[in-house]
Parts: structure tokens; C-alpha cells; sequence
């Protein structure tokens, strides 16, 4: 009699060499032979996934055929403007700054917000800061309601649940950002005759976690098929610098810092990305519990969670529809 | 009111924001969650609609799917807090 063999603990574990070998394979094939352009234009935040990618198509394609486009916007940390530069130089690859806050105001984007938030914060005004967050659903089966964290300047911050208006105009003015950001990587792929690559990875591609249009949009997106442990893996081996890799992974859309699990996915992400693999490998929950470090009630509750985000965001994938096919185009 | 009273104003919000004519195919007891109907934003506006229109607090402890993932959870859930609030009430009054 034979018994089934132990999960491993490591079920994220990639080869590193051969993986960045076959993502380079398949950028070259992209960029070169589909679309026949010279180069890629790659958005960078300083953080884990846009640095990766630039990574692999500076490998991919060489360094003068990347461009890092470098786009802060008044509500994004100093450090990302600091973190893109180091890895530019860190790279190799010509990097641009663009200033996208002076777009943003003129689009209404933080007037709408500020107007969106005193729905809900009547006194809100310039110099406060502010932050949506999610509750932890690991402590009980609770529907996630967004609340926005307000601090006034010098005070304490104070939470309040937002309501369905308030949260759809904060999110639908915060949206300029990401869909600014890749209007101006569009222009400069225009402007050198290069493709845009996006940056999702899987964890981010699987749950929506992008904004349709915005940074959901790119030609190619290289690392939308890898965990977000197993991105950090080809970073350690593509030696991205260490501050990035060691960077927590933050939105930078809003003033007050914010974690991604904070405003979208409401668990540690090392914690959902073992989920999502357990759950896309049809793992048992009383199997995955101790290598996830939750409970197997636990581990169910965010299988269901990921399938819920799931049917919640395939409007976000889906194309346009047509009455009938183009069947030419 | 009655617990029929509730179902029929629930299913009427649901049907005119979330079924868009998909209704005869939807039961009492159907998820909500589980036909993909209600989204973090249609929670959000499902608690407004019951805080609005019959004056009560949803707490984040009730937001639950034993009291929000069905036309009849959500109907009874409001029978229960309604009742909690006529019964709060009757006891300050005698009290």
C-alpha cells in the first residue's frame, strides 16, 4: 500500500534560471516577431512587479530597448520616485520623469475624491489625508465593506464606513491615476515605435485588482501567470536591489500609506497567494491549513472569497462586446 | 410589518438593481454570493437601502451571509431587528 505524498511546504518554489528563460523567450517573440516593434515602454512604481519586469525585458531585449517611465502624481510616496531611479540606474535602461499631477488636476481627479470623501467626512478638506481600507475577514464569514481612514493634519486618523456613493466617487476620481499613467505610456510606445508591458501578477490578474483601461491595459503582461511569492523569487535572481524587494507592496494611490491587502484583498498576501494556489490546484483545506498557517475553516473561507472576487471582477476582463463577430478582423 | 412584507420590498430592490429581469429565475433562498449578484459595492448599497428605509444600524458583526446573501436572510434578519428595537423600546417604556 502506497499513501499520498506530503504537500510541500514549498509548493510556490520555481526554478528561477529556467523560468526568466522562458518569460525572456516569449517577450523577444512578442515584442520582435507579433507586434514587430523596436522596444518596451515599462511603467515603474519602485515596487516588486513593475521592477521585474523591466528586469526581464532589459534581458530580454537589451537595455537600450526598455524605457522606464517614472510618473508621480501628488499622492504618491516619495520613495517611488526615488526606488524607479534606483532601478533605472541599477538596470541600465533611459529612464523619463513625468509629472502627472498637473494632468490629474486639471481632469478633477483629487476635486472629485475630496468631494466623493465629504460625503461621508463633511469637514474633509486640503491637507487632510486619507486611505480606503477593507476589514481582515480571517476572524469570522463577514461581507467586506470599505471604510475610509481620515487624519486630519497633526490628529488622530478616524474610520468610517463609506457608503455605496461615496465609495464609487473616490474610486471612479482615483482611477484617473492608473488610467493617466498608461495614456502616457501609450504616447511615448507611440512615440519610439515600442509596445506597452503591463505589470499584473497572478494574484493581481486573478482577483481584478486592476483598473480596467488603466493599469489592467498593456500589449504583453510577462509575469500575469506568477504568484506574488514566486515574483519575488525571480527578483532575488535578477537581482533587483534589495530595498525593492524588501519594499511592502503599497498602492501608491492614496495619501496615507496603504498596504494592497488593506484596500482589495483583506488577508496577508503571502496568506492568499498560497490560497489561490491551493485553491487552482484543488488542494484539500485541511491540507493547506498548516502550510498557509491559517485554519482549514479559514483556508475554505478564502477559497469561497477568491471565487466571490472572482464572478465580482470579470467585467474588468471582458472585451467589448460585439453583436456579431468581425470575422475578417 | 410581516416577514412576507420585507421578502416582497428585499426582492423588489434586488430585482430593480441587481436581477435586470432575471428575477423568475431567482428564489428566496437563493445566494446572492453564489449567482454572482451582489459585489463589495452592492453590499454597500444593500446596507443603505435597510438603514435608510427602515431605520436601523447595521453593525459590521451583522454583516454576515446568515443575514445578507438571500432575499429571505435578509428578510428575517430584519424581522430580528426590528423586533430587537420594538422590544427595546416596550421595555423603556415600562421600565
Amino acid at each position: 500500500m502506497t499513501t499520498a505524498p506530503a504537500i510541500s511546504t514549498d509548493l510556490l518554489h520555481i526554478d528561477a534560471l529556467s523560468e526568466t528563460e522562458r518569460i525572456v523567450s516569449s517577450i523577444r517573440q512578442s515584442v520582435l516577431h507579433t507586434f514587430r516593434r523596436r522596444g518596451v515602454v515599462v511603467g515603474a512604481s519602485g515596487g516588486i512587479d513593475s521592477s521585474v519586469v523591466a528586469a526581464l525585458c532589459a534581458r530580454a531585449l537589451g537595455e537600450d530597448r526598455v524605457l522606464l517611465l517614472l510618473m508621480p502624481e501628488s499622492d504618491s510616496s516619495p520613495d517611488s520616485l526615488r526606488l524607479g531611479r534606483k532601478l533605472a540606474d541599477c538596470l541600465k535602461v533611459p529612464s523619463v520623469v513625468e509629472d502627472i499631477a498637473p494632468i490629474l488636476a486639471a481632469a478633477g481627479c483629487y476635486e472629485r475624491r475630496d468631494a466623493a470623501i465629504r460625503q461621508v467626512f463633511p469637514e474633509y478638506r486640503e491637507g487632510y489625508k486619507s486611505k480606503i481600507v477593507l476589514p481582515n475577514l480571517m476572524d469570522g464569514d463577514r461581507y467586506a465593506l470599505f471604510s475610509i481612514i481620515v487624519q486630519p493634519p497633526g490628529g488622530e486618523p478616524r474610520k468610517i464606513r463609506l457608503s455605496a456613493s461615496s465609495y464609487l466617487g473616490i474610486v471612479a476620481a482615483t482611477n484617473f491615476k492608473q488610467r493617466v499613467r498608461k495614456m502616457m505610456e501609450y504616447y511615448y510606445a507611440d512615440l519610439m515605435n515600442y509596445v506597452v508591458a503591463g505589470t499584473p501578477n497572478r494574484l493581481e490578474y486573478d482577483q481584478g485588482f486592476f483598473v480596467k483601461l488603466g493599469d489592467g491595459a498593456a500589449d504583453l503582461k510577462p509575469i500575469a501567470h506568477l504568484y506574488k511569492s514566486q515574483v519575488y523569487q525571480l527578483a532575488a535572481y535578477l537581482g533587483v536591489p534589495e530595498e525593492i524587494q524588501n519594499r511592502p507592496s503599497t498602492t501608491d494611490t492614496y495619501s496615507l500609506e496603504q498596504t494592497q491587502e488593506e484596500f482589495f484583498f483583506s488577508l496577508p498576501l503571502r496568506t492568499l497567494d498560497l490560497c489561490l494556489y491551493g485553491k487552482n490546484n484543488a488542494i484539500p483545506p485541511n491540507e493547506l491549513a498548516p502550510i498557509a498557517g491559517i485554519s482549514s475553516e479559514q483556508v475554505e473561507r478564502a477559497y469561497r472569497m477568491i471565487e466571490s472576487k472572482r464572478k465580482a471582477t470579470q467585467y474588468l476582463h471582458s472585451a467589448a462586446r460585439f453583436v456579431e463577430p468581425v470575422k475578417e478582423i | 410589518m410581516s416577514n412576507d412584507t420585507f421578502s416582497q420590498e428585499v426582492r423588489s430592490f434586488i430585482k430593480e438593481n441587481y436581477l435586470f429581469g432575471q428575477e423568475k429565475h431567482f428564489d428566496d433562498s437563493d445566494s446572492f454570493l453564489e449567482h454572482g449578484i451582489i459585489d463589495s459595492t452592492a453590499v454597500l448599497e444593500l446596507v443603505a437601502f435597510l438603514e435608510e428605509n427602515y431605520g436601523i444600524t447595521v453593525e459590521d458583526e451583522e454583516l454576515t451571509p446568515d443575514n445578507l446573501d438571500s432575499i429571505k436572510s435578509v428578510s428575517l434578519y430584519l424581522c430580528r431587528k426590528l423586533n430587537g428595537a420594538l422590544e427595546n423600546f416596550s421595555s423603556a417604556k415600562t421600565a
